[in-house]
């Protein structure tokens, strides 16, 4: 409804990722949603056509886009498949701790080929006993001499088992709590690191969330994320900031997909002799879905032009858009699935796999729970006084 | 080794429509695309390129906003684009655009081998291709599904063609043209930076000054194809149906089929 004004090269971003998820991922999306499967050509597709590039730097081999262009991608894409969205997304999150806190070493080893779409990347944080609670992970990293040993288990990892590079959260000093916290960078194929469980999920079901396993796993002190030890909870706090306003333009787009879905179904429907976008109730309904998509779209955009801005204290900017855009995203995709009645709850049409992606977005890279909370103590802190 | 593809503008024949009055395309607000069947030769010559290091070459007869096509192949991956435009050039059937081609691709010089979708989505006559092969008396395979095997070195393209009853696998010397099936392969989307490039690149156009073709072998005139008359042809609906005994429905039947002929 609202034009943003785009630069060209940002009409350029979004055609792009339209035209990509329209032909090499809209014809596969159900049969990679029934049988899990990774969406290795859409994601290939996505690589070759410079889409991991978007917010690396020049330098680097990337675009020198920010987290807005990345946003205007993953929104496209979320639209016709929120599952390849997140696998897309995801190289982001594990690529943002490199550019934000790296060395320059690091940068210049791992960014060109993730720019060059040739190495994909996942985050690892999450364990059994740390979700929301992040500085409560128990992954260990002792150092011995110019290495660290890795022992532990990550659970619920994205891209988990395809990605190359792995940003990995563990303890290098456990009486320092949140500062004895470090991350390392773990290539795929590094001795004692192997993949745990697959987990079967209701949605975003292509997109692989499985155990990364470290036994004795030895990793050279120069794959210490900024070459320091402490740094793993603020590189973790900073990749949310950054991350989060993708995760948020995620929600954008399965909600976006969804009520196209809805009304292209509600005004081909006919009931009592009419079509059922002719009835108030229905109208209604597409008014309040398009309205919400719009405002959370709007808070979106809002808080990636933030991060790019080079604004400080993003993160309840960041927090506010995830969740909204994601209580969006759920209300959005439940009400057009009870456009399509009965139908809607039939797996022959499109419209009950965006309810089941959406609901993800609620929970994932921070509960909304969490959301809340970062925003209301940030609003405290500013006016409570 | 240099390859070039041959490509048209056609309109996106999803969305045409004719106008029943003067019987020609209606051809005002359809967008203009990439004949589909190029879409492969494009694609096919960004794998050979990829696998050969090779300079990939892409070419179009056409108005000046056919530029428009040159530069969605020059997103996708093609190196260099070539508009061939010159209003001699307008009305030319299929050996007048043939030759045309074949001299500009002359004119770009060293080209190893020719890549061409099958036929046009809009003329639909599959006669350029081979017709650029006969102007260059070079050797063609048409309706090529797979490229097995090229030796730079012997100068030689083996390919497997798709026939009606089979496939017919086929080793020809190079420099050679070659026209491909959708089945060859699955076309790429252009990347980010392949559009940033096209924004900003020059489009060589080579008109009949460059080319140097005698008048009376260009555009209308130096086509022997004359369209008589453009119509739709009229749908027949239904069809007589003859009841009776068997014996009376024949007698009745050579009747009919008589007063036809």
């Amino acid at each position: 409804m609202i034009n943003y004004q785009l630069t060209e090269e940002q009409k350029m971003i979004k055609d792009l990722a339209r035209q990509i998820a329209e032909e090499k991922i809209k014809p596969y999306s159900k049969e990679w949603d029934e049988k899990e499967e990774f969406p290795e050509s859409a994601i290939q597709a996505l690589a070759k056509s410079d889409m991991n590039a978007i917010c690396i730097p020049t330098e680097y081999g990337g675009m020198g886009g920010g987290v807005f262009d990345l946003c205007l991608a993953v929104e496209e894409i979320a639209r016709i498949d929120g599952g390849v969205a997140t696998s897309y997304a995801a190289t982001f999150l594990g690529m943002f701790p490199i550019l934000l806190n790296g060395t320059e070493e690091q940068k210049k080893k791992y960014l060109p080929d993730i720019a060059a779409g040739k190495k994909l990347c996942a985050f690892a944080l999450t364990e059994p006993e740390a979700g929301s609670d992040a500085s409560n992970v128990k992954t260990t990293a002792t150092k011995d001499g110019d290495y660290y040993i890795l022992n532990g288990t990550k659970h619920f990892i994205t891209n988990g088992g395809v990605a190359d590079i792995n940003v990995v959260i563990a303890v290098t000093d456990k009486s320092k709590g949140a500062r004895g916290v470090s991350a390392f960078i773990v290539e795929k194929g590094t001795d004692g690191f192997t993949f745990g469980k697959k987990e079967e999920k209701l949605g975003i079901r292509c997109s692989p969330t499985r155990e990364l396993i470290f036994q004795d796993c030895k990793i050279h002190k120069s794959q210490l994320l900024g070459g320091m030890e402490g740094l793993g909870f603020i590189a973790t706090m900073r990749t949310f900031d950054y991350s989060r306003p993708g995760v948020a333009a995620q929600a954008v787009g399965i909600a976006q997909g969804a009520m196209e879905l809805a009304i292209e179904y509600a005004h081909k429907r006919i009931q009592f002799n009419q079509k059922i976008t002719s009835f108030q109730g229905i109208q209604w309904m597409i008014a309040d879905m398009g309205t919400k998509i719009e405002a959370a779209r709007a808070l979106v955009y809002a808080s990636a032009k933030a991060a790019d801005s080079g604004q400080k204290n993003i993160g309840p900017a960041s927090a506010a858009a995830k969740y909204f855009a994601s209580d969006v995203a759920m209300e959005v995709t439940t009400n057009a699935l009870q456009i399509f009645g009965g139908y809607g709850y039939i797996k022959e049409y499109p419209i009950e796999k965006y309810m089941r992606d959406a609901k993800i977005t609620q929970i994932y890279e921070g509960t909304n729970q969490i959301q809340r909370n970062i925003v209301a103590l940030a609003l405290i802190k500013e006016f409570g006084k | 080794m240099r390859i070039a593809v041959c490509i048209k503008q056609v309109p996106n024949t999803t969305e045409v429509k004719i106008n029943p009055k003067t019987n020609t395309l209606i051809r005002e607000g359809v967008e203009s695309i990439i004949n589909p069947f190029d879409m492969y030769a494009i694609e096919e010559a960004l794998r050979l390129k990829e696998k050969f290091n090779a300079e990939t070459f892409v070419i179009t007869m056409g108005p000046p906003q056919a530029e428009s096509a040159l530069k969605e192949a020059i997103s996708m991956g093609i190196d260099n684009p070539v508009l061939v435009s010159d209003r001699a050039f307008a009305g030319s059937d299929t050996w007048a655009t043939s030759l045309t081609l074949a001299k500009a691709i002359e004119k770009i010089g060293n080209i190893d081998l020719i890549i061409c979708g099958k036929q046009a989505s809009d003329g639909d006559t599959a006669q350029v291709g081979p017709g650029i092969a006969a102007h260059l008396n070079i050797p063609q395979a048409t309706y090529v599904n797979h490229i097995k095997n090229i030796n730079i070195e012997e100068k030689w393209i083996e390919v497997s063609r798709l026939l009606e009853n089979g496939f017919e696998i086929l080793r020809v010397e190079l420099p050679a043209l070659i026209t491909v099936v959708k089945e060859i392969n699955e076309p790429r989307t252009p990347s980010l930076k392949g559009k940033m490039r096209a924004k900003s690149i020059q489009i060589p156009v080579f008109t009949n000054k460059e080319l140097q073709i005698p008048e009376n072998m260009v555009g209308l005139n130096g086509s022997p194809t004359q369209v008589v008359e453009i119509f739709t042809p009229s749908h027949k609906v239904g069809g007589k149906i003859f009841q009776g005994d068997p014996d009376h429905i024949i007698d009745q039947f050579i009747l009919e089929i008589k007063d036809l002929l």
